[in-house]
């Protein structure tokens, strides 16, 4: 009884902090999107040819996200019939768009005009295998920034 | 050094090509962060410890990097691309790699 009582207490704590914390991370998210949204950012380049500019630097943005209890949850049931878990689908769009900006931040105050090439990777460095395992998703977005 | 994810240098020209340099590390999480993490781990967003940690390490692979073109005589590497794996349980290896250059 009182482990029922104990894991309805974790699925609550997951739900609200978790939905209050999402809510927190995407209008910070959205507001910082407005503010470097003047900076171009292109994924490619390779086969372009290289843009006139005297002086060019790598930069690198990273992030790791991690799940809620109810996420966890929810994603466990999920995967018993199969279908969409859209608690992660947000999970990793708020990852991504956090590295994204994180990469664009520092090539804004190194003050790139643009950032080339840019690469999204995304590992999983949680330990899923071991049951009740972490969940935790490090993304990172790099790209040329020139001036 | 110049460090670019380009094919080149903008504004500067090639002269000499040196091939394929390398950096990479292995890190172990460490228990006190894992512990943090795990109460992190019930409410979501983001576990900063682990940020700090990766980036720590992925700075550390690029320098070993740069080292390996700086042996070379290069004065930029281009191309960098990098590349993350999990190793053994708990512990990851970041990994950069690029081609390294020698720019005018």
């Amino acid at each position: 009884m009182s482990e029922l009582l104990w894991f309805l207490a974790l699925l609550a704590l997951g739900y609200f902090a978790g939905t209050y914390l999402e809510k927190k991370h995407y209008k910070s998210i959205k507001k910082r999107e407005r503010q470097t949204c003047h900076l171009p950012t292109i994924n490619f380049g390779a086969k372009q040819e290289i843009p006139e500019a005297t002086n060019a630097a790598m930069f690198v943005g990273s992030v790791v996200v991690s799940a809620d209890y109810f996420k966890m949850f929810i994603s466990f049931v999920i995967s018993l019939f199969g279908g969409r878990i859209v608690v992660y689908e947000t999970l990793l769009d708020r990852g991504r768009r956090e590295a994204l900006l994180r990469m664009k931040e520092q090539a804004i105050a190194w003050g790139a005009t643009q950032i080339l090439n840019v690469r999204l990777e995304t590992s999983n460095i949680g330990d899923r295998d071991s049951g009740d395992g972490l969940v935790a998703i490090e993304i990172i977005a790099y790209g040329t920034g020139i001036q | 050094m110049i460090l670019t994810t380009l094919e080149g240098v903008p504004g500067k020209t090639i002269t000499k090509h040196f091939g394929l340099v390398q950096g990479s590390t292995v890190r172990a999480k460490h228990l006190g962060k894992d512990i943090m993490a795990g109460l992190k781990n019930l409410v979501g967003g983001e576990l900063q410890g682990y940020t700090e940690l990766l980036q720590e390490a992925r700075k550390e692979a690029v320098n070993r990097m740069i080292q390996q073109a700086s042996q070379l005589d290069a004065n930029a590497i281009v191309n960098i691309r990098f590349a993350t794996s999990s190793v053994t349980q708990g512990a990851a290896e970041l990994f950069a790699y690029g081609t390294a250059v020698r720019v005018e």
